[in-house]
């Protein structure tokens, strides 16, 4: 089993009246935006994901949005390239580019790459499509996200793998001279991981190409027929898939008494509006969450019977005692969270977790108690259930093929610190 | 203005590769109208008014709801292109034509390629020119019931506007609706409702009598819009109308007419 760690990186500043305040999604003019604060922020929340390593987390998660204070990953590759320098043998679990927004999907390429080498082979490289919020923040033609998505997931793997030059003329993307200067350490690329809120023919598209699936803080019911549908999926197009092919983010804080995780918790859900943090979800234009063509009239049609609309986005503003009842947020002691965790895992069968924490109104103080318990208490009774439960992530069971890795997940790849880092000057030969 | 005497009929027939849906009404030469980036609207009094004159066509664009898509249009001069073959295979030949919103911009583009297919040309509050000042308003921003209410100068007490737009739409209207704002996205997202270089284009009109028509505070594409596109067209006229928004034929049907039918007639 994988365990990882995510957080949204949210924007804090309690001047700026946006704390639990139910803000309009694109709505909010960063004429608020401090960067002294970002400075301290960025750093705050880099220095939490090395002690999340140092905690024993095998999977350090990064996301991207735009224009919006609930997340400051507006580069996720920016914050991976920084982490694959510091950290020692985390994977940097990128959740994931947005494909269709890239122009130039080669740069994206090699980008990657870049991250992949100087991980010394860590990066797992997640593609999303994106919501509305991306297509307008970036002006991507939202009619043609699925194409785009898919032609430059194309372009990309042939990058990585087919010896250039080479070239390209597709319908949305072109190039005279394909021949990267940069290829992935990883063979044959690096880890390819979709993530997903429930969209039907994304999972669907996922399982066909054998890629885990990572259901982004999704209702459990919801989220047990998404892996239901993968793994029906997969058996049409010919291979058993398993515990490797699919993962689960969910909301866990952990704190050294019943009555500070509760007030954590609470604060978790009173930072700057998220639509995607039940609870505080502030309010979002509605002609963005629907631009024009961006999802498909099936995909429309199959998640309004099969998942429910959105799949996680129930009732706004949901009590948080009510959130507590159903697992939509876990906050307790170690002793309280586990056997919820335990419940998920028995449910819902992933072969990798990430626990999202850290967010909202948190203080970094919060953030590294709830690390430090996790490590200490949390992550290896996790383990635990994992092996008691067969539960493979796919770095135990490569996705691709079914055939078990003779390396294991949590060790470091990093050939000798002091060698990798400071090179002795190239001899004469 | 006359009450409604005819509704027009459907008419399907193959242009340039797909089943065309063609809204025809009326009597008299031909005259063709345009629809705007909402869709077709149907039988519109103004449509009525212009039947007393004219054999009125109102083409259904491609992937806007009822004519099928056609897959390799991806911009307005790719659907000005396709529709000239449309217009051939329709036999409308050197005929009068009417364009308003997106529209007025293929109808625009299409004199630039081919004028001698217009014996004149009539536009109407249309996108295409990036507005000399002001933006246009972006559609995809907003809702579709919003778009039409911000386009619409005092839209409590539109008549036109309360009667087509005005209730809630039947889940045919509103699937319909949706089709044409998937098109219209696909056709002007981006650079949003404009080309640079449509104006020097223009200048190929020169020989095309042009009729510009805009409303004086119309909210979606400002009105030094319309005085750009007066600008560019050689030999060309601009009217304006007052207390009025993006859509002069639906708020001001009678004015709009009596203006349209005065330039058609000389």
């Amino acid at each position: 089993m994988l365990i990882g760690h995510f957080t949204e990186q949210p924007w804090q500043d309690d001047n700026t009246g946006l704390m639990g305040n139910q803000s309009l999604d694109l709505g909010i003019s960063n004429e608020l935006y401090d960067p002294m604060q970002g400075a301290k922020l960025y750093n705050r929340y880099i220095d939490e994901k090395i002690f999340a390593e140092e905690m024993g987390f095998d999977g350090l998660m990064l996301n991207e949005h735009h224009s919006t204070p609930f997340c400051m990953q507006g580069v996720t590759n920016v914050g991976a390239s920084i982490l694959a320098r510091v950290t020692n043998k985390a994977k940097i679990i990128i959740l994931g580019n947005i494909l269709p927004i890239w122009d130039d999907p080669l740069w994206l390429a090699e980008q990657l790459s870049m991250i992949d080498m100087i991980s010394y082979g860590r990066l797992v490289s997640g593609f999303v499509r994106g919501g509305g919020r991306e297509s307008v923040a970036h002006n991507a033609p939202p009619h043609y996200n699925r194409e785009r998505f898919e032609e430059a997931h194309d372009f990309i793997i042939k990058a990585w793998t087919d010896p250039g030059p080479f070239r390209w003329e597709g319908k949305h993307y072109h190039y005279r001279y394909v021949n990267p200067w940069a290829r992935p350490l990883q063979k044959p690329h690096p880890q390819i991981w979709i993530p997903s809120t429930v969209s039907v023919e994304t999972v669907e598209w996922t399982a066909r190409h054998r890629y885990p699936l990572v259901l982004l803080a999704t209702k459990l019911g919801p989220t047990k027929d998404a892996f239901d549908l993968y793994h029906k999926t997969a058996t049409e197009t010919g291979y058993e898939s398993g515990t490797q092919n699919v993962a689960y983010l969910l909301k866990v804080h952990v704190d050294e008494t019943e009555e500070l995780a509760d007030e954590v918790g609470r604060k978790y859900l009173s930072g700057v509006s998220n639509p995607f943090l039940s609870g505080n979800e502030g309010t979002v234009n509605p002609a963005i969450m629907s631009l024009p063509g961006h999802t498909s009239r099936r995909s429309k049609r199959l998640a309004a019977t099969a998942f429910g609309p959105l799949g996680r986005l129930g009732t706004n503003r949901r009590p948080y005692e009510e959130q507590v009842q159903d697992y939509t947020i876990i906050s307790g002691t170690p002793k309280t969270v586990l056997p919820k965790i335990k419940h998920v895992l028995e449910y819902l069968r992933p072969g990798s977790i990430f626990f999202w924490d850290g967010d909202g109104a948190m203080s970094h103080e919060d953030s590294m108690r709830s690390l430090r318990l996790m490590g200490e208490e949390v992550i290896p009774a996790v383990r635990e259930m994992g092996k008691e439960l067969d539960l493979s992530s796919p770095f135990e069971i490569d996705p691709s093929n079914n055939q078990p890795f003779e390396a294991k997940v949590n060790e470091p790849v990093v050939p000798d610190k002091a060698e990798a880092k400071s090179p002795e000057p190239a001899s004469a030969d | 203005m006359a009450t409604a005497s005819t509704t027009g009929t459907e008419e399907v027939s193959e242009a340039a590769g797909v089943q065309m849906h063609v809204v025809k009404g009326g009597s008299g030469s031909p005259l063709v109208i345009l629809h705007d980036e909402l869709g077709h609207p149907g039988w519109l009094p103004f449509h009525d008014a212009l039947a007393r004159q004219h054999t009125v066509h109102l083409p259904m664009h491609p992937g806007f709801g009822v004519t099928e898509r056609v897959e390799w249009i991806m911009s307005m001069r790719d659907i000005a292109g396709w529709y000239l073959e449309a217009f051939d295979d329709l036999g409308w030949e050197h005929v009068p034509v009417i364009g308003y919103g997106l529209g007025g911009w293929l109808a625009a583009e299409m004199a630039s390629m081919c004028p001698q297919q217009f014996s004149k040309l009539v536009v109407v509050s249309a996108p295409g020119i990036r507005p000399p000042s002001g933006d246009i308003l972006d559609m995809f921003l907003v809702v579709f019931k919003d778009y039409v209410t911000k386009g619409i100068f005092d839209p409590e007490n539109s008549a036109g506007f309360q009667s087509v737009y005005g209730g809630d739409p039947t889940p045919e209207e509103a699937d319909a609706r949706d089709y044409a704002r998937e098109e219209a996205s696909r056709l002007t997202w981006r650079p949003y409702m404009h080309y640079p270089n449509l104006p020097p284009l223009l200048h190929r009109l020169k020989r095309v009598p042009t009729l510009i028509v805009w409303g004086r505070e119309d909210p979606i594409v400002p009105l030094s819009a319309g005085e750009a596109y007066q600008a560019a067209i050689p030999g060309s006229r601009l009217v304006v109308l007052d207390r009025c928004g993006h859509h002069p034929h639906i708020e001001h049907p009678e004015t709009f007419v009596q203006h349209v039918q005065e330039f058609l007639n000389t």
